[in-house]
């Protein structure tokens, strides 16, 4: 069958629309952002982020020791303590309306940036990532004055200080959704970026000068996993929000346990697209293409687990494999780049080791034929079929362009075998029977469902896990509970 | 005539696993005596395989109590609100007894515990209106967020507050559609132990609630330990031994909620023990 998807295609070849990368100018070194200003780090430390489509160096940052996040967190008290909580609601939301609408005028370079440094599509980061976060900011400026009429009883207050712990996957609008919250319900916050995707937070603490937010009410501290510990065993946080993997999260949780500081957590997931026979076929096949290859299937919630009804499984492999083959993999800064580079060469590791995993365990592997460029970190579009629900492909995150493939019979069948995870992210349901979604809907242990679309983000919609998927929400009204005293 | 003093009849006080009345699996009991140290009654004092079996009944019963409307649920909490009222004299008696009470002081515990039951009952169709919402996303999306029952939650009763803690402790994870496995004050059972008794004839499906008591450092820590719960209510534990447990229940990503006074948060507990499940619906011709 892989063989007939590729000779169908004939070849296709379009030219090169690269996006010029002369929007960004980089600084050869960056400092930490404490008190409003860049200031060097007391170790001179640093480390070297790359990126990760040439394996080209960009820049040097600081490597935040822990003494540097001892200042970040005091500067964040003094600016809690003398500034913030003082500050009205409708005041720290106008600081939030200026943010957003600083990000919207700087967008291209933000984009060009984050493209840069991820290695993600532009495509992607202009049209998904920093719109988003220019979103998220401007959502949470209006609850600032409005947090009476929440839900959380008559005025809330805020927790203190916040540290804040983001992935490399999407490093502006993972920030974006930590500080816009906390900011608006009072907080001060303690930002560590992820150790390979620090500029464009560092671009944001510009932005932040610009919008003149008061000095210490953000600061950001750049460094390793060492860093992110420092963060977490720090006792003068009230609260600490972290994205990222089970592991680190779990260990979080259990270091936090004696202190009792606050703690929401947005880990893996092993998200299952639910195809039924009825599915509108076109769009589940976009639908499911964007569910594990979007940003390079680096997504906690990637529909990283097919599920498809027995009866169309054929048909809906066929299209499949053909889609698989039609994407273009390749320069990120190409506009009509649809996959682009593995973050990291640890990353590309682990999805190597996962997908010769895969192999040994039995199931059958379609890899899309595209050519990948000879420097930077490249995985090639892969597909597993023929994969029993308890392959390691099938449980564990793989966090890259990978899909496991199953089927199933009837509907009880669908939401055992997708509720058959230790995960509980998001799922996908593929069907044009409206009742059919919703009983399905009802009965997954997700946090989010999508019906006929996957990977939709808006600031509105709370978004976040349950079970070994973290606790807690980001968006929405339900957002603003992680960082209240309620 | 001389009539013969009457010899009153005891009772076995059980476990309440899985709908049924059992000892303890390990055979062990242990006894219970009043605030003024007499012997009230020699308590099954529940194991590791007790909490065990709770969490596999509990497991099994969750989806059953989440089927069934949230109507229906009101319903058969008021149900056990109407049971409790009906045994109202003999709660106050073993909450007296436990807590060293006099007659109207232990009522009035007795009456406010209804009450909760009453507050609870009137909850379960009201959660989601009030901690769901629509969202107003930008996109051609009907998108809704609802509450949905974390799943097996267990508790740690109050120490010292036999009844009225109790009550609030599973109430607020029963009524948003949880199954509850609560550990009953150690040292003061057996007002649990009723409240056992009348969910078994309130309705409540079988393995919904499940009371053990025994040991709460034994059988806490088991709680905390097991994988399959979903989260931990640490209300009754020694202050010093929270931070402990939550490390514990940390291996299993728990959602865990530390003691705290109600009082300054009136729903936090109803709040513990919800997720928030979001759902993008496409909207088209």
């Amino acid at each position: 069958m892989s063989d007939l998807a590729r000779s169908e295609l004939g070849s296709l070849t379009y030219d090169p629309a690269p996006e010029s990368a002369s929007i960004v100018t980089l600084k050869p070194h960056y400092g930490l952002f404490l008190d409003g200003k860049f200031t060097d780090p007391t170790s001179h430390e640093s480390i070297t982020t790359i990126n990760p489509a040439t394996g080209a160096d960009l820049a040097t940052v600081a490597h935040a020791s822990s003494a540097d996040v001892d200042r970040a967190v005091r500067s964040a008290r003094r600016a809690y303590e003398k500034v913030w909580r003082k500050t009205s609601g409708a005041e720290r939301g106008k600081y939030l309306f200026r943010i957003a609408r600083l990000l919207q005028e700087r967008a291209r370079e933000f984009a060009v940036l984050e493209t840069l440094d991820n290695g993600k599509p532009i495509r992607e980061s202009r049209d998904i990532d920093v719109p988003a976060a220019a979103a998220h900011f401007f959502y949470y400026a209006g609850w600032a004055d409005k947090l009476d009429y929440a839900g959380f009883g008559p005025a809330p207050v805020p927790l203190g200080v916040a540290g804040q712990i983001i992935p490399w996957n999407f490093p502006l609008l993972m920030a974006a959704w930590k500080l816009a919250p906390a900011l608006a319900t009072g907080n001060t916050c303690v930002l560590k970026p992820a150790e390979t995707t620090p500029l464009t937070a560092l671009l944001l603490a510009e932005v932040l000068q610009q919008a003149e937010l008061p000095p210490g009410v953000v600061n950001i501290v750049t460094g390793d996993g060492a860093t992110g510990a420092a963060l977490v065993d720090h006792e003068g946080l009230d609260k600490i929000a972290f994205t990222g993997s089970t592991d680190v999260g779990r260990e979080i949780q259990r270091r936090l346990a004696t202190r009792g500081t606050h703690l929401t957590l947005e880990l893996g997931g092993k998200g299952a697209n639910i195809v039924f026979d009825d599915a509108p076929l076109d769009e589940m096949i976009e639908g499911v293409i964007d569910g594990i290859f979007f940003n390079q299937g680096h997504v906690c919630c990637a529909g990283s687990r097919l599920l498809v009804q027995e009866s169309v499984a054929d048909e809906v492999l066929r299209r499949l494999f053909r889609r698989v083959e039609q994407l273009r993999v390749g320069n990120p800064l190409d506009k009509n780049t649809d996959v682009g580079a593995i973050n990291s060469a640890a990353q590309l590791s682990r999805i190597h080791e996962m997908v010769d995993v895969g192999v040994s365990e039995g199931a059958d592997r379609f890899t899309s034929s595209c050519a990948l460029p000879s420097d930077g970190y490249w995985f090639a579009p892969t597909v597993f079929t023929n994969v029993s629900p308890s392959d390691r492909i099938a449980r564990e995150e793989i966090f890259g362009p990978v899909l496991s493939v199953l089927t199933f019979r009837t509907p009880d069948e669908a939401v055992a075998k997708a509720n058959n995870s230790l995960y509980g992210l998001a799922c996908g349901v593929w069907s044009e029977k409206g009742s059919r979604t919703l009983w399905v809907a009802e009965r997954l242990r997700a946090g989010v469902v999508w019906s006929n679309t996957y990977n939709r983000f808006d600031p509105t919609s709370p978004f976040g896990g349950v079970r070994l998927s973290g606790f807690g929400r980001e968006g929405g009204r339900h957002g603003l509970e992680a960082y209240l005293d309620v | 005539m001389t009539s013969e003093p009457r010899l009153g009849v005891t009772k076995t006080y059980k476990l309440f696993v899985n709908g049924a009345f059992v000892r303890s699996e390990s055979g062990r009991s242990y006894e219970v005596t009043s605030s003024t140290g007499d012997f009230v009654a020699n308590v099954a004092q529940g194991s590791r395989k007790d909490l065990r079996d709770a969490v596999v009944a509990a497991r099994a019963a969750q989806s059953r109590w989440w089927d069934q409307t949230a109507y229906n649920r009101g319903q058969v909490l008021y149900r056990l609100a109407e049971i409790a009222e009906s045994r109202r004299r003999e709660l106050a008696d073993h909450v007296g007894l436990s807590e060293g009470l006099k007659g109207s002081a232990a009522r009035d515990v007795v009456a406010r515990s209804i009450d909760r039951l009453v507050w609870y009952a009137g909850w379960t169709d009201k959660v989601a209106q009030i901690l769901g919402s629509t969202n107003p996303v930008a996109g051609p999306f009907f998108n809704f967020s609802v509450p949905t029952p974390t799943g097996v939650v267990g508790v740690v009763a109050p120490a010292t507050s036999s009844f009225e803690g109790l009550v609030d402790v599973v109430g607020a994870p029963l009524c948003v559609g949880n199954a509850v496995i609560a550990i009953a004050s150690e040292t003061r059972p057996t007002p649990a132990v009723l409240l056992s008794e009348m969910a078994a004839t309130a309705d409540v499906p079988a393995g919904v609630l499940n009371i053990l008591t025994g040991r709460t450092d034994e059988l806490a820590g088991a709680l905390c330990a097991h994988d399959d719960v979903d989260a931990v209510d640490l209300a009754g534990v020694d202050p010093e031994k929270v931070g402990e447990l939550a490390a514990v229940a940390a291996d299993s990503v728990k959602r865990v909620l530390r003691p705290f006074d109600a009082e300054d948060f009136p729903l936090r507990r109803l709040r513990a023990f919800v997720e928030t499940s979001t759902v993008w619906h496409t909207i088209g011709q």
